[in-house]
């Protein structure tokens, strides 16, 4: 077993040239495009690229192909045309070299029901030949600590509920120092408790240097624990950035509350505020060009009481809807 | 795994863990435990174990007032049944010989249909390939699986027959088809023989039923279709019009392995059922390689 041959050179020189070229960033697609057997484009000519050390956060109503980029990502399906290499080499034919490196939750959790939680662990991990079977209790025995699972790591997998089981699914990500961990909707089915321990989850292994890829339909969720984000709506990527930018190309609005709301709409629309909107005691509107504290001086001037005047900063949602043009719980 | 860790603290992307030789077998026994602990498993091994039982307590009833069993000459029931009464060791043959037509190739045609599309239906595929398992080593395992399932499903056949026979007939030197005498040992030595010719008759059906496994996602679709031909050929393999193709039907040699009772063994037909069998396994097993390394997993 301990023979010092066995090193990992196995991809060749080439391969590490290759490797350390675009080591900078940890996923990379050109023009990778999927085009189903029925004619229907999944996916179409995405050039996604997720920098080492990011959280990445992939966004996309339903049915936007995002499942499809990360089936494809993990190899598990054939690109009609184009490139994506993880951890710098090609997909899907480097997976032997490049899957020990990458944890993976993809489309929830899919587990042995006849088999107890720690018993689908030892089972994923035998599936990877460059697991040691020496550390294997050692190590689910962590990954089942990590995601809180101890005490239930006894009971056979059908009883667990659709919490535990994401839970689980997540323990078989982590039986490895992982360098990507892609996550598809990692906190579907947990209650605010464990959504929270997954949010310090993952930011604890962005800390240690692990690239995280998140794909979830919650975007506070994505604000609060990602860097970077994509957005991808029918197949094409609309846009990705660091998660900042992306709610700074949205505009704020502006947000004066008021008891005369009917007098405030009037002023603000003489000033040039656009889509003047009134809700209770708060008059929004997109926020003109130019200087803000003549809107209000002119507001008190026409005899507006002005309790708060200010710039409401834009969410990422905003961002969201105005890219894809649409709700994002809106099925594309 | 000091290497490893060293390897990896060093941040090269070439430092991947390396697959061990020896590690690559890790699959293969979590496979087996896998799939020798499912209940459905233990349930086809008992229902075959059952069949020897009931055969050998018929056959104590019906000559219990002293005739002797299948009084139609050979015709009637299973070969070598008539010999039972003289020798339990016969009960072994005529197990297998009960089992072999339609038992033993519709488990195996149950867990192999179940191999790689139940795993599909669960969802535990992906899993497995992002493991990453490898999908010519997946294929490999679960082949090596079944046929560890054949193996074993005729020996818990053979032993509970020869158990049984032990318990209900007398033991002794045995009467072989030619009639020479055979001693005891020579006897269960050649049940022994019998039984792993009887597993190696399956792995035609098993590989077929392997490759039905990676066309769908539904384990059930896959094992109803494996079932579903094995009845279609055993009915095939009846109709007198179809003789030029029935040498290539994969149960047209099964019964074969009587052959190897007599002395001395008549091997032509033994030979050509194992050739036939290594010849399907070829065959499906290639096409189930062609057709699982290439195909999208969507399940």
């Amino acid at each position: 077993m301990d023979e010092p041959s066995a090193t990992g050179h196995q991809a060749g020189d080439t391969g590490d040239d290759d490797a350390r070229a675009s080591v900078m960033s940890v996923i990379e697609t050109r023009g990778l495009t999927k085009r189903y057997r029925g004619g229907q484009l999944a996916v179409d000519g995405l050039d996604l690229t997720v920098p080492a050390g990011s959280v990445f956060g992939f966004l996309g109503p339903n049915g936007s192909g995002k499942t499809t980029t990360i089936r494809m990502l993990m190899g598990l399906i054939e690109p009609t045309s184009g490139t994506a290499r993880v951890l710098g080499r090609p997909m899907p034919r480097s997976t032997r070299t490049v899957l020990p490196q990458v944890g993976a939750l993809i489309e929830g959790p899919a587990l042995y029901g006849f088999l107890s939680g720690r018993d689908n662990l030892l089972r994923y991990d035998a599936a990877d030949p460059t697991a040691d079977p020496r550390t294997r209790r050692t190590r689910v025995a962590a990954a089942l600590d990590r995601v809180g699972l101890t005490a239930a790591a006894g009971k056979k997998a059908r009883a667990y509920s659709l919490g535990m089981k994401q839970r689980l699914g997540l323990a078989a990500a982590l039986l490895q120092p992982r360098r990507l961990l892609v996550l598809d909707e990692p906190t579907n089915g947990l209650d605010p408790q464990g959504m929270r321990e997954i949010r310090s989850l993952v930011r604890e292994l962005a800390s240690d240097g692990t690239t995280v890829f998140l794909s979830s339909h919650l975007l506070d969720e994505i604000e609060q624990v990602c860097t970077h984000a994509a957005v991808m709506a029918q197949g094409r990527l609309v846009t990705q950035g660091a998660v900042a930018d992306l709610a700074a190309g949205a505009r704020g609005r502006l947000v004066v509350t008021t008891p005369d709301t009917g007098d405030a709409a009037r002023v603000l629309k003489e000033q040039g505020v656009a889509d003047v909107v009134i809700t209770e005691d708060r008059v929004t509107g997109e926020p003109p060009e130019g200087e803000l504290a003549d809107l209000n001086s002119a507001l008190v001037t026409a005899g507006v009481r002005v309790r708060g005047f200010g710039v409401e900063r834009a969410s990422l949602e905003d961002a969201f809807v105005a890219l894809t043009g649409e709700g994002f719980d809106v099925a594309g | 795994m000091s290497q490893a860790d060293i390897q990896a603290a060093d941040g090269d992307v070439a430092a991947v863990r390396a697959p061990r030789p020896l590690w690559t077998f890790g699959l293969l026994c979590s496979e087996l435990v896998t799939t020798f602990r499912r209940w459905r498993t233990l349930a086809l091994l008992g229902v075959l174990a059952a069949v020897p039982i009931l055969v050998g307590i018929a056959v104590k009833i019906e000559t219990s007032d002293g005739s002797s069993a299948g009084r139609g000459g050979g015709g009637e029931g299973p070969a070598f049944i008539a010999q039972i009464t003289n020798n339990g060791l016969f009960l072994v043959f005529t197990a297998l010989a009960a089992t072999l037509p339609f038992f033993l190739p519709m488990s195996i045609g149950v867990v192999a249909g179940d191999a790689i599309a139940g795993e599909a239906n669960a969802g535990t595929l992906r899993y497995l390939l992002v493991a990453p398992a490898g999908r010519t080593r997946l294929l490999l395992t679960k082949y090596a699986t079944t046929m560890a399932f054949c193996l074993l499903a005729t020996l818990v056949v053979a032993g509970s027959a020869l158990i049984v026979g032990a318990l209900l007939f007398p033991l002794g030197d045995l009467t072989t088809i030619s009639g020479t005498q055979i001693s005891f040992a020579e006897g269960l030595g050649r049940a022994l023989l019998i039984a792993l010719v009887v597993a190696a008759s399956l792995t035609g059906i098993a590989a077929l039923g392997l490759f039905v496994s990676t066309l769908t996602n539904s384990g059930i679709a896959a094992m109803a279709t494996t079932v579903g031909l094995l009845i279609t050929v055993q009915i095939l393999d009846q109709i007198p019009q179809l003789h030029a193709l029935q040498p290539y039907f994969f149960s047209h040699y099964w019964l074969s392995f009587a052959d190897l009772m007599r002395d001395p063994v008549y091997w032509d037909d033994l030979v050509k059922n194992l050739g036939l069998q290594a010849l399907y396994a070829v065959v499906f097993g290639s096409a189930a390689w062609a057709r699982f390394t290439t195909k999208d997993i969507t399940a």
